[in-house]
């Protein structure tokens, strides 16, 4: 009798396993999700977005621009959370309103330079040959220019604003993506299913961008997180120089620039943005890490 | 309003008899001479010489050989899809419906490829796109040749993947390729190649991947699918045993060289061509004691990197003469349903005996301890 009573347990146990198989999705997720720091870094950024835009509805640019010079540098206080600036601009609603524009710039710089890079690596890696040989000589040329002089001297010809700091970045950083994505479709391009999917008359542009592009995903998804957070940085960079975006917009990196005579004296001014940096960028390589852990296909515990 | 599927002039009725009787002026595919050449690092690859065939609407031809002897470039070649380079279709035409389809432009070919010849390949674990659903591959083709609305598409997939036995279709759509056996893919694999009615479907080897319930499963679907549709058939395999049972007439290749080409029933009861002997040799037979160790070809075939001057059988052959080691033959007619190229079984004096004197039959017929 007992045994007979044992019967139904052993049933419901195995009926987790006749469960319909995990798609890829799902798969990666649950890998995502035992990432630790990936997580922990996916939560800050989420937490950094609402603070960067929820945030902008309570801190508009103009209280951002608002200057009052009787109250400059005054260290944090109830008034001024995070102090205010040499002209008296309140910090907080500074690294608010900056926020905005330095992430905004991470993602669409980030976008443009995934963008081309997966076109010259796609027609690279689809077409080898001469195509192939013209485009890789290409991206290494622009990979043997070091980056920030480049940067320096296109920020210094267009000008700072936003739009164009978006499209220097993106012009300046696809080589890395254009190589990884080529390696993909060196190899992707010979499997069966391509010559299955030729064999039913699919056009060379379908081919590419239908079925070799979803395949090779995984490396340009965790590329482009990585992306966002060079071009945060960089960001910083040419607007520590004065080359960025032009004051009054703010974003991180230009309020570093205005902080530098007064690291000892008015250390609120560099400390505030400077952590957003530091954790933006910090958050956003955990999640890349763990996007890579969890998106490869090799890795196939769950 | 018609299923655009079907309107097509030279579909034969669905459900109606079959032209078997192969009208020469109806030859659907014609291929004439064609040579095939990889230009490697290592020297020219001769992949296929000057082979000539035909294959009539509605006809079923299979073409056997070994692994390397050109069976699938032949195909490939044809349709376009060897890499150029290293390819090189080095001289012949191939005449579908009137046009050559070695000098159509690549958007023309698009056109032929998938709607007028459709191509099944060797590995089904590998020949479907592993990260787009089976709804996505299945639809694709429908709505580009047939400007199918996303609904008609699915429809029709779904009725096609009913047609070759996927239990549960409709749910089944949203799958992923992983989530499919072996079998059930080579099943979405046909069901696929079927999806525009092709007027020529060409198997390269379905059935090798899969174990042999499913390659009996497989042989019978797409027989059925092609006497429902009434197609015209090209089998490559290297395996004999689904020959007899599927074709009308057998091609056999050896060196990217056609050396035989007989009706089924010749081939099997008459074969001429020492290759074809040994190939029948080789097969397990149930009625031969089972501790016999299976018959097999001595040797293994030509690096194809050198032209053989002579016969490209002879090292291997056990009825070499002088001839063919200098002087290569042409297929030779033997009946008018079968030829072969052979400079000694041809000749009147020479008299194949199946059962002991073949040569292949017993040269390592001793018992396996």
């Amino acid at each position: 009798m007992t045994t007979l009573d044992a019967t139904p347990t052993t049933l419901t146990g195995s009926a987790d396993e006749l469960a319909p198989p995990l798609t890829f999705r799902q798969m990666a997720w649950r890998r995502f999700r035992r990432h630790r720091m990936a997580m922990a870094g996916a939560i800050t950024i989420i937490l950094l977005f609402i603070y960067a835009f929820v945030g902008g509805l309570i801190y508009t640019t103009a209280d951002a621009n608002k200057t009052d010079t009787s109250q400059r540098l005054s260290p944090p206080s109830m008034e001024h959370p995070f102090g205010t600036d040499t002209v008296g601009r309140d910090v907080l609603a500074r690294t608010i309103q900056g926020g905005r524009i330095s992430l905004m710039i991470g993602l669409t710089a980030a976008l443009l330079e995934i963008i081309i890079g997966v076109m010259i690596g796609a027609f690279a890696g689809f077409f080898g040959g001469f195509t192939d040989n013209v485009l890789m000589r290409f991206t290494e040329a622009m990979l043997i220019i070091p980056s920030l002089f480049l940067l320096i001297i296109m920020a210094r010809l267009v000008g700072g604003n936003a739009f164009w700091i978006v499209i220097i970045f993106g012009l300046t950083s696809w080589m890395y993506v254009a190589r990884i994505v080529r390696a993909q479709f060196l190899s992707l391009k010979e499997n069966d299913y391509i010559l299955a999917a030729r064999s039913i008359g699919t056009p060379t542009r379908e081919i590419i961008f239908r079925h070799i592009l979803p395949n090779s995903m995984a490396p340009i998804v965790v590329a482009a997180t990585l992306a966002v957070a060079t071009a945060i940085l960089s960001e910083a960079y040419i607007s520590f120089l004065g080359m960025g975006v032009q004051p009054p917009t703010a974003t991180w990196g230009n309020m570093l620039d205005g902080s530098y005579n007064y690291i000892e004296s008015a250390p609120w001014l560099w400390i505030f943005p400077g952590l957003l940096i530091l954790l933006t960028v910090l958050s956003i390589n955990f999640v890349g890490d763990g996007l890579r852990d969890a998106l490869d296909p090799r890795s196939r515990n769950v | 309003m018609p299923d655009p599927t079907l309107a097509r002039p030279h579909d034969p009725p669905r459900d109606g008899p079959l032209r078997y009787a192969h009208d020469p002026s109806r030859l659907l595919l014609d291929i004439r001479n064609l040579e095939v050449r990889f230009n490697t690092p290592e020297g020219v690859v001769y992949a296929v010489n000057d082979i000539s065939y035909g294959i009539h609407e509605g006809e079923v031809i299979a073409i056997v050989g070994e692994s390397g002897c050109g069976k699938s470039v032949s195909m490939m070649s044809i349709l376009g899809l060897i890499p150029k380079p290293p390819g090189e279709i080095a001289g012949g035409t191939a005449t579908f419906m009137g046009r050559d389809l070695l000098t159509l432009p690549e958007s023309d070919l698009e056109q032929v490829r998938g709607i007028e010849i459709a191509m099944v390949f060797q590995d089904s674990m590998t020949s479907l796109n592993p990260v787009l659903t089976i709804s996505r591959q299945m639809t694709e083709s429908l709505r580009r040749h047939y400007n199918m609305t996303d609904e008609q598409a699915t429809a029709r997939a779904i009725e096609l993947l009913e047609l070759v036995g996927i239990p549960d279709a409709e749910r089944r759509m949203s799958d992923y390729p992983h989530q499919f056996s072996g079998g059930m893919r080579q099943r979405v694999m046909i069901a696929m190649m079927l999806a525009c009615n092709p007027s020529l479907l060409i198997a390269d080897e379905p059935t090798t991947a899969l174990d042999v319930t499913i390659q009996a499963q497989i042989v019978e679907l797409v027989s059925r699918m092609r006497e429902r549709l009434g197609m015209a058939l090209i089998w490559i395999t290297h395996d004999l045993g689904v020959v007899a049972g599927l074709a009308e007439r057998v091609i056999v290749m050896y060196a990217g060289m056609i050396v035989e080409e007989a009706d089924v029933d010749s081939l099997f009861d008459n074969p001429h061509h020492p290759y074809t002997m040994a190939l029948l040799a080789a097969l397990p037979r149930v009625d031969r004691r089972r501790d016999n160790r299976l018959n097999s070809i001595p040797g293994s075939p030509p690096n194809l990197l050198n032209k053989p001057r002579g016969c490209p059988f002879a090292p291997r052959c056990i009825y070499t003469i002088d001839r063919c080691r200098s002087e290569r033959p042409p297929l030779i007619p033997l009946s008018p349903t079968q030829r072969t190229a052979c400079w000694v079984t041809t000749s009147d004096d020479f008299k194949y005996e199946r059962r002991q004197d073949s040569g292949y039959e017993s040269q390592s017929a001793g018992t396996y301890e």
